[in-house]
C-alpha cells in the first residue's frame, strides 16, 4: 500500500509495470508487434480493440500463457518474462471465468491459497474475507453449474483476488453478462478492485465498458496501440482516423487545408468548409480528415443566425444544407441521417429536451446543421 | 427448458403421432426385454429347478387337488458348500481388477495424448486403437500365444541377446493371462476415457496454473476429478467383461487362473448340471449388476453437474 502514494507523483518513480517493446509472432503474423506501455500502480488500464487486434496476446504474455518473442515485462522492476504462470505475483479473471466445476465455491476461491501453502486458519480466514467482499458468503458450498451469471463473475473475481496479485488481469470481464446486469457489474467490479487497491489490466472490446471501468484506456489494431488516454481524451482528441471512428459514433469529411494560421484553419471538403478554431501540424494542401461527433452538431429547419456562431470569424463556415433521409427516435434523443448537398451523408442527434419537440423535423424535410470551431478534430492520419 | 420440451412434444405430435414417444423408447425396451429379461428368467427358472434325467421339473405344478411350487434352492446352497465356487468368484474378480487397474494405467496417458494431439490427426491414431478389431479376436490371443511360450518370440529373443540362460516360463500362468486381457480390453478403457479428456476445457488448466498450482498439480486437481466419469465408464467396460471371461483364460491362462466362466463351462458341459450351472450363472450376473447400478447412479449425477 505504500507505493499508492506514488501514483501521479511523477517521473521520480518508475512504473509499476512497464512494457517495453514487446513482440509477438506466430509464425510469419505480427500478434503484437513493438508494444510499449508504462502502466501506474493502482491503475486499471484498459486494452480496447476489436478482435484480433493482439490485446488478448497482450493480456496472455502478461499473465504467462505465451512467451513473447522479444522486449520485456517488468512488474515492480522486476523481469517476469521467465517465469511460468505459476510463479507469477499475477492473476487473471478469465473471460467466461474457468470456474473448477467440480469444486465448491469455497474451494474455488481457495484453489490458489492451497498450492501457496497457506495455513488452514489463515485460509479460512482469506477466503471468507473474500467471499464477503463479493457477497457469496451464503452461497460458499454450492457448485458453479448452481449460480447465475453475475454470481459466477463475482466467484471467479474473488478467487482472482483471493492470492493478493500485484497484478489482476480481466478477459472481456463481464461479457458473459447480459446488458443490463453489465452497466450494474461495471461499477460494482471497479468499487471491488478500488477497494483492494490492486492494479488491474482489462481486455475489452466494448468501448463502454473500457470508458465506465477505467483510468486509462489504450486503442489497439493490428498489434499496436494507437493511442493511449483517458476516456475523454480518446474521445475529444483522437489522434487518428481509426481511433476516432473506433471510439464511438463520429462524421468524417475528407478535405485539403486551405488556409494555415497558427491559430486557426480552413480546409475545403465536397460539403462545406470547415474553420477550425486551433492550429494543427500541417501544411497548405494538405490531404486531411475532420472528424466531427454527431451529438456536437445542431441541426434546424430556420437558417443558422449569425448570432449563435462561436465567433464572427465561423460565419459562412461549418454549415451545411441538407434533406433528412431517415430518422432513429431512441427516446431521450433521435439521430438524424442527412444527406448533404455536396452528397454525404452526416449523422446528427438532437436531445428531445421538450416533451413534445417544437421542431418536429421528419423524413424529406430540408435542413440546417451546423457545428463549432472549436469541436472540430482534424485528423492527419 | 420447458418451452423447448412443448416444442419437442409438438414435433413428436405432428410427425409421429401421440404415440410417437412409446415407439421411440419401445423399440429398444422390447430388444433388451427379448434378448436380456427373458433369457435371465430362462436361466434363472433352470437354476431352481429339479432336474429329473433329462426333462426339468416345472416350478408350479397341480395334482391331486394339490398345487405344488418346486423351488429348488438347494443349488444355490451348495454353491456355499464347495470353496471351488467361492474361489472361482474370486480369483475371476481379483483378475478382473488387476487387468482394469493395468488398462487403466496405460490407457489414461494414451488417451490423455490423444485427446491432446493436434485435432487434424486425432481421427488417425483413434484409427490405430481400433486397428486391432478388424483381424479376429483368436487369430490376435493365439498370436500371444507364439510369443510368450516356452520357445516363443520373446524367450528366444532373450535367449540369443544372453538375457536368459533358459526359457522363462511365461505361458499359462497368470502373466500370461492379464496381458491377454489387458492386450483385449485396452482399447475399451481409452475410448470412454479420450471421449471425455477430449472435451475438457482447457481454460480451466491455465487458470489452476494461474493460481499457482504446478502443471503436474493442475492434472491431479484439475483434469484427473473431472475425467472421473470416463474412468468409471472404461473401467466398468473393461471389468464387467473381464469377471466373465472364458475364452482368454482357456487359451493363455493355467491351472492357477481358474475363473468363473471355466467353472459355468465345466457345469454345463462336464457335468451336464444344467441347474448348478444356472445357478452359478444368476450369482455372477448379480456380481455385476451391483457394480453396475453404482455405476448408474455416479453417471446420474454427473451428468446432472454437468448440465450448468
Amino acid at each position: 500500500m505504500a507505493h499508492k502514494d506514488s501514483k501521479g507523483s511523477g517521473g521520480d518513480v518508475a512504473p509499476f509495470l512497464q512494457i517495453k517493446r514487446i513482440v509477438k509472432k506466430f509464425d510469419d503474423v505480427f500478434a503484437v508487434d513493438e508494444v510499449s506501455l508504462d502502466i501506474a500502480q493502482g491503475e486499471i488500464f484498459a486494452l480496447l480493440g476489436s478482435s484480433g487486434c493482439g490485446k488478448s496476446t497482450l493480456l496472455r504474455m502478461l499473465a504467462g500463457f505465451e512467451a513473447p518473442t522479444s522486449g520485456q515485462i517488468l512488474l515492480a522492476g522486476q523481469d517476469i518474462v521467465g517465469l511460468a504462470p505459476y510463479e507469477r505475483p499475477i492473476n487473471m479473471m478469465f473471460q467466461s471465468y474457468a470456474l473448477f466445476p467440480h469444486l465448491t465455491v469455497w474451494d474455488n476461491v481457495a484453489f490458489g491459497l492451497h498450492r501457496e501453502g497457506m495455513p488452514k486458519n489463515q485460509i479460512e480466514e482469506r477466503v471468507t474475507q473474500m467471499l464477503d467482499l463479493v457477497q457469496l458468503k451464503p452461497y460458499s458450498k454450492r457448485k458453479p453449474h448452481q449460480l447465475s451469471g453475475g454470481q459466477q463473475q463475482r466467484v471467479a473475481l474473488a478467487r482472482s483476488l483471493a492470492k493478493r496479485p500485484k497484478l489482476l488481469l480481466l478477459d472481456e470481464p463481464l461479457g458473459a453478462l447480459d446488458a443490463k446486469l453489465r452497466q450494474r457489474t461495471q461499477l460494482e467490479l471497479v468499487d471491488i478492485i478500488e477497494q483492494v487497491g490492486v492494479t488491474c489490466v482489462m481486455v475489452t472490446h466494448d468501448q463502454e465498458e473500457a470508458m465506465t471501468m477505467a483510468t486509462r484506456i489504450g486503442v489497439m489494431s493490428e498489434g499496436k496501440i494507437l493511442q493511449i488516454g483517458q476516456p475523454a481524451e480518446i474521445y475529444e482528441t483522437p489522434n487518428c482516423l481509426f481511433v476516432a471512428d473506433f471510439i464511438g459514433t463520429v462524421n468524417i469529411f475528407k478535405g485539403q487545408v486551405e488556409v494555415d494560421e497558427p491559430d486557426h484553419v480552413v480546409i475545403a471538403s465536397a460539403d462545406c468548409k470547415h474553420y477550425v478554431s486551433h492550429g494543427i501540424t500541417g501544411t497548405r494542401g494538405m490531404g486531411v480528415h475532420v472528424a466531427v461527433r454527431p451529438e456536437k452538431m445542431s441541426i434546424q429547419t430556420e437558417t443558422v443566425q449569425d448570432a449563435d456562431r462561436e465567433s464572427p470569424a465561423e460565419v459562412g463556415f461549418n454549415q451545411a444544407q441538407g434533406v433528412i433521409e431517415d430518422l432513429a427516435y431512441l427516446g431521450s434523443l433521435t439521430t438524424y441521417h442527412v444527406r448533404l448537398d455536396g452528397g454525404s451523408v452526416v449523422k446528427v442527434t438532437h436531445t428531445n429536451a421538450a416533451r413534445h419537440g417544437s421542431s418536429a423535423m421528419t423524413w424529406g424535410d430540408r435542413v440546417y446543421v451546423w457545428w463549432c470551431g472549436s469541436d472540430v478534430v482534424v485528423l492527419t492520419r | 427448458m420447458t418451452a423447448l420440451a412443448r416444442s419437442n412434444n409438438t414435433i413428436y405430435a405432428r410427425f409421429m403421432g401421440p404415440w410417437g414417444r412409446y415407439v421411440v423408447i419401445g423399440v429398444p425396451m422390447v430388444f433388451l426385454l427379448l434378448v436380456f429379461l427373458l433369457p435371465f428368467l430362462v436361466v434363472f427358472k433352470i437354476s431352481v429347478s429339479e432336474m429329473e434325467t433329462v426333462y426339468f421339473k416345472d416350478l408350479l405344478s397341480v395334482k391331486d387337488d394339490l398345487v405344488v411350487l418346486a423351488f429348488k434352492y438347494g443349488n444355490y446352497i451348495s454353491l456355499t458348500h464347495d470353496a471351488l465356487y467361492f474361489k472361482a468368484y474370486l480369483s475371476s474378480i481379483k483378475i478382473a481388477a488387476i487387468t482394469t487397474a493395468i488398462c487403466l494405467a496405460i490407457a489414461y496417458p494414451f488417451a490423455y495424448f490423444l485427446a491432446r494431439s493436434p485435432a487434424e490427426r486425432r481421427p488417425a491414431l483413434l484409427m490405430l486403437v481400433m486397428l486391432p478389431f478388424w483381424t479376429s479376436f483368436l487369430l490376435r490371443v493365439y498370436a500371444w500365444k507364439m510369443l510368450l511360450a516356452d520357445a516363443g518370440v520373446f524367450n528366444n529373443v532373450a535367449i540369443a541377446l544372453g538375457l536368459a540362460s533358459e526359457p522363462l516360463k511365461m505361458m499359462n500362468t497368470p502373466f500370461s493371462l492379464v496381458v491377454g486381457m489387458v492386450y483385449t480390453y485396452v482399447p475399451f478403457m481409452i475410448l470412454p476415457l479420450y471421449a471425455n479428456l477430449v472435451k475438457m476445457d482447457l481454460r480451466l488448466l491455465e487458470a489452476a496454473l494461474d493460481l499457482g498450482a504446478t502443471p503436474w498439480q493442475a492434472f491431479w486437481r484439475i483434469t484427473v476429478p473431472l475425467s472421473k466419469s470416463g474412468i468409471i465408464a472404461g473401467s466398468m467396460l473393461v471389468f464387467i467383461p473381464c469377471v466373465g471371461e472364458f475364452v482368454i483364460p482357456e487359451l493363455l491362462g493355467g491351472p492357477e487362473t481358474l475363473m468363473i466362466g471355466h467353472v459355468l463351462w465345466d457345469e454345463f458341459f462336464g457335468n451336464n448340471d444344467w441347474p448348478m450351472a444356472a445357478s452359478v450363472a444368476v450369482v455372477m450376473v448379480g456380481l455385476i449388476i451391483i457394480p453396475l447400478a453404482l455405476f448408474n447412479k455416479y453417471q446420474a449425477e454427473s451428468t446432472s453437474a454437468a448440465k450448468s
